[in-house]
């Protein structure tokens, strides 16, 4: 097995969720984006955890994971709130902040 | 591979300090879920103002120690003492700002009920209603809990937790405004996006600096860089990605498109809070890695930093020039201030670390006592922030006038306040350490912000106040009390920085 092919996949994964934050206009889908990204770095983790030999990896995506699911909650409760009082999800509308 | 994992040994005694602070935040989530509603507020401000200075007196206690524990994962030494006893009382100061009500007829700067749609018949009630909410005391406490922690972290992976620990609590709270909610739940939604985003990059790096290294112990990672068979590419990237997370927290260009969106939307006690303490416990986070960590690899970190402070301290100053709010035009200043700090830690010795401590110090206080000074001055909708509308304040209310100017120039670095000395202190370490460079941009940057802290200064003092002005409000002694606290150390550490100055000295030293 080369384990440099679950690198590339991860980087690959990064790249795509980093894109998805810098061009999606829905907030959901942008905060889709950044969970890709947090994902490709589970994916990351678990490989040097192989690739090293130690479990430390492993136990970091467990990590990584519950600090995700804390995130969703946050962010979509306030992704709700915005949302209810503009009846748009759309970062392009929250422009009442600018210079 | 290992298959046997060893449960850590777990002492109690020298992580106290942040025991007490989340046990606090606990228990006021019990309080929201037990008490009578009547009672909460008075209960909540209690048990918050007593786990601050239990933590304080608990960090008094532990003076002196240097000891690595939760298997070496937390590093309890003179820089995270020194950063806890200043977050404790700053986060005191704050649960003040917060817990202020007589400035607004309706009570307080907070929301009543989040929920509630902006605009709403029922929101127009609540603007006007007496009704308050206590959420934010919990949340308050966890999130100064995660900035104790933060800068306390010798592993990457705790540090991480830590960051989003401190974040997420200050993600809601920027959202809480009583006014003006448009704006706040908006600001929330910035800082919430960029935050979430700024910690994938600080997590990817941690992840990458762990296949550098097979471990994210920071001692660990140390060790690794003078191997001479490790793999380059994945330290390269793995600490640039570290960094983006650590620079997006402290507001540095070109991660600080955040900060005066944030700190304008949000209700001004926590834009207080937030820019004195974020600030202070990334800063802390920042010197933890790049010392602890990356002390040995300073040729491939600072040249990177030299370019992000130089831009970080011109495009805040240049940028603060052309505000037109006052919470703006303090968040560009703090952006400019970031500057100023990195120059401290870019030097990388001893001098630069206590500077940058002490720096850190005074300008949590000044920040935080000048934010509450923005709340005291208001029309009938609430805070007037732009700067038209504090013209001849001095007139109206020269003791109130008087104070904003005094934090303008401890902010600018007069002689005789704080801001003198902190700035003498980092850019006297950075000349020390060859950066003269780096210091004559200071040097230059700081002139323009002094620029436009005296423009704010002649426009209170020596204009005429505009007939339906703004009034300043008399606050309850929760704000009078943060803002004397502030004023007494602007004041102390600039006439008399000696003892705090020795005390940053014996602190600046980590332990790995």
């Amino acid at each position: 097995m080369n384990e440099s092919y679950y690198l590339l996949l991860a980087a690959l994964l990064f790249t795509i969720g980093g894109m998805g934050v810098l061009l999606r206009r829905n907030a959901i889908l942008v905060f889709m984006s950044v969970e890709l990204m947090l994902n490709s770095v589970n994916l990351t983790l678990v490989t040097f955890s192989r690739t090293t030999g130690t479990l430390d990896g492993q136990v970091m995506a467990f990590f990584v994971m519950v600090v995700a699911a804390a995130e969703v909650v946050v962010g979509l409760a306030i992704i709700m709130s915005i949302f209810r009082s503009r009846r748009s999800a759309s970062v392009d509308d929250v422009n009442l902040l600018k210079y | 591979m290992p298959t046997d994992i060893q449960s850590p040994e777990i002492a109690y005694g020298p992580i106290l300090p942040l025991l007490i602070v989340f046990g606090a935040a606990v228990i006021g989530v019990l309080i929201e879920a037990f008490a009578p509603a009547s009672k909460r507020r008075t209960l909540q401000i209690v048990v918050a103002a007593l786990g601050l200075l239990g933590a304080l007196a608990a960090t008094i206690s532990l003076a002196g120690t240097q000891e690595l524990v939760f298997a070496e994962a937390i590093a309890v030494d003179g820089v995270s003492l020194f950063l806890w006893g200043t977050l404790a009382v700053l986060g005191l100061a704050s649960i003040f700002l917060l817990s202020e009500r007589s400035l607004d007829a309706s009570g307080g700067a907070v929301v009543a009920r989040a929920s509630v749609l902006p605009g709403s018949r029922e929101d127009v009630q609540l603007a006007e209603a007496t009704e308050v909410q206590t959420e934010i005391y919990p949340l308050a406490m966890f999130s100064l809990g995660g900035m104790m922690l933060f800068p306390a972290s010798n592993n990457l992976l705790l540090m991480f937790i830590a960051l989003e620990v401190l974040s997420l609590p200050l993600y809601l709270m920027a959202g809480l405004a009583r006014r003006r909610r448009l704006l706040s739940q908006e600001a929330a939604v910035k800082y919430f996006l960029l935050g979430a985003f700024a910690s994938a990059f600080f997590l990817y790096g941690v992840a990458l600096l762990y296949g550098y290294a097979g471990s994210v112990d920071l001692g660990d990672v140390f060790t690794a860089t003078g191997l001479a068979q490790s793999n380059e590419a994945l330290l390269f990237v793995g600490l640039a990605m570290l960094a983006v997370g650590l620079l997006f927290k402290v507001g540095a260009v070109p991660f600080q498109a955040w900060t005066p969106d944030v700190y304008q939307g949000a209700p001004t006690p926590v834009t207080a809070m937030m820019a004195a303490t974020t600030k202070i416990a990334a800063f802390g986070a920042l010197l933890r890695v790049l010392y602890v960590g990356f002390g040995r690899t300073e040729w491939d970190w600072r040249p990177m930093m030299w370019g992000i402070a130089i831009l970080t301290m011109v495009i805040g100053a240049l940028l603060a020039v052309t505000q037109t709010d006052v919470k703006r035009m303090l968040a560009y200043s703090s952006v400019a201030h970031t500057g100023f700090i990195l120059v401290g830690v870019i030097a990388l010795s001893r001098d630069g670390l206590s500077g940058t401590l002490f720096y850190l110090l005074a300008y949590g206080f000044t920040t935080l006592a000048s934010f509450a000074v923005v709340t005291l001055v208001r029309d009938s909708s609430g805070e007037a922030t732009h700067l038209a509308q504090w013209a001849g304040l001095g007139r109206k209310s020269p003791l109130v006038a008087g104070t904003f100017a005094f934090f303008l120039f401890a902010l600018a670095g007069i002689p005789l306040t704080s801001g003198f000395m902190a700035k003498y202190a980092v850019f006297k370490a950075g000349v020390d350490e060859g950066l003269t460079a780096l210091v004559v941009i200071g040097l230059l940057a700081s002139a323009v912000t002094a620029f436009f802290y005296a423009r704010v200064v002649v426009l209170m003092f020596f204009s005429e106040p505009a007939p339906d002005g703004p009034t300043v409000s008399v606050p309850s002694g929760y704000t009078a009390g943060a803002i004397a606290l502030g004023l007494a150390v602007t004041v102390v550490l600039g006439v008399l920085p000696q003892p705090v100055l020795d005390l940053a000295e014996r602190a600046s030293q980590f332990v790995y």
